[in-house]
């Protein structure tokens, strides 16, 4: 009798464990989009961008337009990170160069960069309800989002979560290659690491740091086409992701790339894990805990410089 | 005769603007005063902001959350114990100087991009901690219910004017007391830590203590704050305090000027005035329910980024700069 | 082709850090700027690199203004700027400090070449091709900051106080490869220093700045056996 009872229990934490793994994995991927956008500006800029939730949700409309038009959400996703890309180097070049270049100095300095895209994230959004109205909108995903079976059990992760898993890992293994491997991978870390010794050898540091907005912009162009199937899309949309992006990026370190991902991981398990085992009500105080407890330990995230810390 | 001394003129400054206050709540409608407690509101939690921002140098991105914490002690105080408003809102101060003061412990040592993380973390999970305690009412949250007049008033003191009342009163009252605190040694103190924090430093001045004191006063004030903002909605729940609440006060003390208290009134007048002015330009010239819904937000950001680009240091800067100038 | 420097003032904050200097150096010499810390050495330097902006004056290499040049641009038409004693990249590899130039570079068969040849000037950097710049010490982070400015192959190089915190048998051998690179590649070089008995032994002209003005300018050898300059800044 014991027996009989034992087993299906046993399978059922089996597969809630297994969901809980795999959902994390997702959600943390996402998060992991998000994250490297912010850190790729924070390290050209030193500006924690928080217009790029209007950014990401900016292109995926432009991308949910693309569907409306032809169909084709592969399409729509090429259109969405290639526009993202394209915003992100014209916020750079025309709203965040002159706001550096008029306000130079006085305790403002620190502030008015993060208020500036505070309002950058308000206009767009606004320009956003202007042109396609506040009702929600859907992206139909690609590939179908029914659940996996695992030992008879339909569990919480789908074809979709798998191919956002793998688009993730793609997108990385291209910044890798971008950044440890080429000549402007070598350029952009340059000007992140020291924009003085990088112009002094001759370096456009400018035109790099410019450039460093438009690989962010398609990250985040990315990450909002991958979020939005199975959610909804109006023009807060993707303010959540945006304030957990940006958990996980100061998680991590707010220097690295590598930290950024670690610190979206970690996150993503924390939550889901949180919200699996103890209650579905801990979704959003996990993530203020996790991030207390990180920074009481290294108040400079887990990767991050020395430079950074005292700074 | 009596010396005057800047701390006295302040107190005839602010009874003589109570004063004035307290006529003009006599001449005006029922909206008028229930938008001059919104002031009041905002003027509040504006102040908090230049409290922390202006004068301690740190970024807070979460003043929605300090609000919530008075908002509902407030209502616990007032609607549970069965507390007098005023003792109600009094308690609200000290619990939320008491959590700020908590939470300065932990984040003082954090700088900028981190410190702004962390406030922005618990802006979002600190109100939808309300679901976990009964007490709190979940989603739908618990009254917040200050009475009626006293019947000494008279029949004719309606809600609206005893709403204006309390929240002016006590807003003059805590933006008095602030002003006091920044005009003395601990207002220099603050400042010199803000512009140089090695030197402030070096120069014995306890930093992580000071940016500590900063967090509880800030708040504390911002505590008071929430208590009158739910008191103006009757009732306090999760979504009183969205990110947008921190964000818009967030622009309010921009405009108003990071540096200095003696905006603050203006800051209060332009979050409220804004929603209005969309409202008035919506009606004239119409448009699509997206462009209706947006338009306050658009005006607040464009705002928002004019107010850093032109005026950095506040519009009062801007005016001495040009008086300067013209007496060059 | 020379580098011409006439009544430069240049303002730091409220500070006049640079008041009214002016000096010739002509192509192919080595140039020392001496004179005591606070003099404004490193400031004058930072203002022809373009990293900073002169109040009044001016400044040209072969006849055309640097400034208000962007310090980019300057670099890359040769004028390279190794600052603050040992300015390398910690975070970076030492061959990837050696690769910054070569990103802008056209000529890629050139950029190897020169590469090679810095190697081979400074050996122990090729034994730690693969380590991180911040792991070097003292003189090999110097010797890695030299050797970057010389894979851009510059014609005017400005060097700021190479010598600070190396030990003497270093300094002594920094110099020398100083001095040595000068005839090699008919370099012009303005070295500013606080060892002024060290830079001017190996310098062709001597400019002596104090609080932001010139005192003397003379040949390095004059310099050296002047009794006021010795007693002022050689301490003897």
């Amino acid at each position: 009798m014991i027996r009989q009872y034992a087993l299906p229990i046993w399978g059922f934490k089996m597969t809630q464990f297994i969901t809980a793994v795999l959902t994390s994995l997702s959600s943390g991927a996402i998060y992991a989009l998000m994250a490297l956008a912010l850190v790729l500006v924070w390290r050209s800029t030193r500006v924690i961008n928080f217009a790029q939730a209007g950014q990401a949700v900016l292109t995926t409309y432009i991308g949910y337009t693309v569907i409306q038009r032809t169909g084709s959400y592969w399409l729509a996703l090429l259109v969405a990170v290639v526009s993202g890309a394209i915003l992100g180097a014209v916020i750079d070049r025309f709203f965040m160069r002159p706001i550096f270049k008029r306000i130079k100095s006085g305790p403002i300095v620190m502030i008015a960069p993060v208020v500036a895209t505070l309002g950058l994230l308000g206009i767009i959004q606004a320009i956003i309800g202007f042109i396609w109205g506040l009702t929600n909108q859907s992206i139909e995903a690609p590939v179908s989002t029914g659940g996996f079976k695992v030992m008879g059990t339909v569990i919480a992760f789908s074809r979709y979560n798998l191919l956002v898993l793998i688009f993730v890992a793609l997108a990385m293994l291209l910044l890798i290659i971008l950044f440890q491997k080429t000549d402007i991978g070598l350029a952009l870390r340059a000007s992140a690491y020291s924009p003085e010794i990088a112009k002094l050898s001759g370096i456009k540091v400018d035109s790099v740091r410019t450039l460093g907005w438009a690989i962010a912009g398609a990250s985040g162009g990315l990450a909002g086409m991958l979020y939005i199937p199975g959610y909804f899309l109006f023009p807060n949309a993707m303010d959540l992701l945006l304030v957990f992006g940006f958990v996980a990026a100061v998680i991590g370190g707010l220097e690295s790339l590598f930290g950024a991902v670690v610190g979206a991981m970690i996150l993503g398990f924390a939550i889901n894990f949180a919200t699996t085992y103890i209650s579905a009500k801990l979704f959003f105080p996990t993530a203020f805990i996790v991030l207390v407890v990180v920074l009481l330990l290294k108040p400079g995230g887990l990767f991050g410089s020395k430079k950074s810390r005292s700074a | 005769m009596i010396k005057t001394t800047p701390t006295k003129k302040r107190l005839l400054l602010y009874i003589f603007f109570g004063w004035i206050l307290l006529i003009l709540g006599d001449r005006v409608g029922d909206l008028e005063l229930y938008q001059g407690s919104f002031v009041a509101t905002y003027a509040l939690a504006i102040t908090s902001i230049i409290l922390l921002t202006g004068y301690s140098g740190q970024l807070s991105l979460g003043h929605g959350a300090l609000m919530a914490v008075g908002a509902y002690t407030g209502a616990l105080s007032i609607f549970n114990a069965g507390l007098h408003p005023v003792i109600g809102l009094i308690i609200s101060v000290f619990v939320a100087g008491i959590f700020g003061l908590i939470l300065g412990l932990v984040v003082a040592r954090l700088s900028g991009p981190y410190l702004a993380g962390t406030t922005l973390a618990l802006a979002i999970s600190l109100p939808t901690l309300a679901n976990q305690f009964p007490i709190l009412g979940g989603e739908e949250g618990i009254v917040f219910d200050v009475g009626v007049a006293p019947a000494r008033f008279g029949d004719e003191f309606s809600q609206y004017k005893w709403f204006f009342w309390i929240s002016t009163l006590a807003a003059l009252i805590m933006v008095w007391l602030v002003a006091n605190l920044l005009s003395g040694r601990y207002g220099r103190t603050f400042k010199a830590m803000r512009d140089n924090p090695v030197a402030a430093q070096l120069s014995g001045i306890n930093v992580g203590q000071l940016k500590v004191m900063a967090f509880a006063l800030s708040s504390g004030v911002a505590g008071l704050s929430g208590g009158l903002l739910v008191m103006l909605i009757s009732g306090v729940s999760p979504s009183a305090f969205p990110l947008s609440l921190s964000f818009a006060v967030l622009t309010g003390a921009v405009v108003t000027g990071l540096y200095s208290l003696k905006g603050v009134i203006l800051g209060g007048l332009v979050l409220v005035a804004i929603p209005e002015i969309a409202d008035s330009l919506v009606s004239r010239i119409g448009g699509s329910e997206g462009f209706t819904t947006t338009l306050p937000g658009f005006l607040v950001s464009a705002l928002l980024i004019l107010a850093v680009v032109f005026t950095p240091n506040g519009p009062g800067h801007l005016l001495k700069r040009h008086h300067h100038k013209k007496k060059v | 082709m020379s580098l011409v420097v006439s009544n430069l003032t240049i303002d730091h904050g409220a500070i006049r850090a640079i008041n009214n200097v002016s000096f010739t150096v002509p192509q192919g010499q080595l140039a020392a700027i001496i004179g005591a810390n606070g003099a404004g050495k490193t400031t004058l330097l930072r203002t022809l690199s373009g990293l900073k902006e002169a109040a009044s004056g001016s400044a040209s290499w072969n006849g055309d203004s640097i400034l208000g040049a962007r310090p980019e641009d300057l670099a890359r038409s040769g004028i390279m700027h190794v600052s603050d004693g040992k300015s390398v990249i910690a975070e970076l590899s030492v061959k990837e400090n050696l690769a910054l130039p070569g990103i802008w570079r056209k000529d890629k068969k050139d950029v190897a070449l020169a590469t090679s040849e810095v190697i081979e000037l400074f050996p122990i950097l090729g034994q730690r091709l693969s380590q991180s710049a911040g792991s070097l010490s003292g003189g090999e982070r110097q010797m890695l900051a030299i050797g970057r400015a010389l894979i851009a192959r510059p014609k005017l190089l400005l060097l700021d106080e190479p010598s600070l915190g190396l030990a003497p048998l270093i300094v002594e051998q920094i110099f020398q490869t100083i001095k040595s690179l000068v005839k090699k590649m008919n370099l012009t070089v303005v070295l500013v220093e606080q060892n002024a008995m060290g830079a001017l032994k190996i310098a062709d002209e001597g400019v002596v700045l104090n609080l932001g003005s010139v005192v003397a300018v003379d040949s390095a050898e004059k310099l050296l056996n002047d009794p006021a300059v010795r007693a002022a800044y050689l301490g003897f």
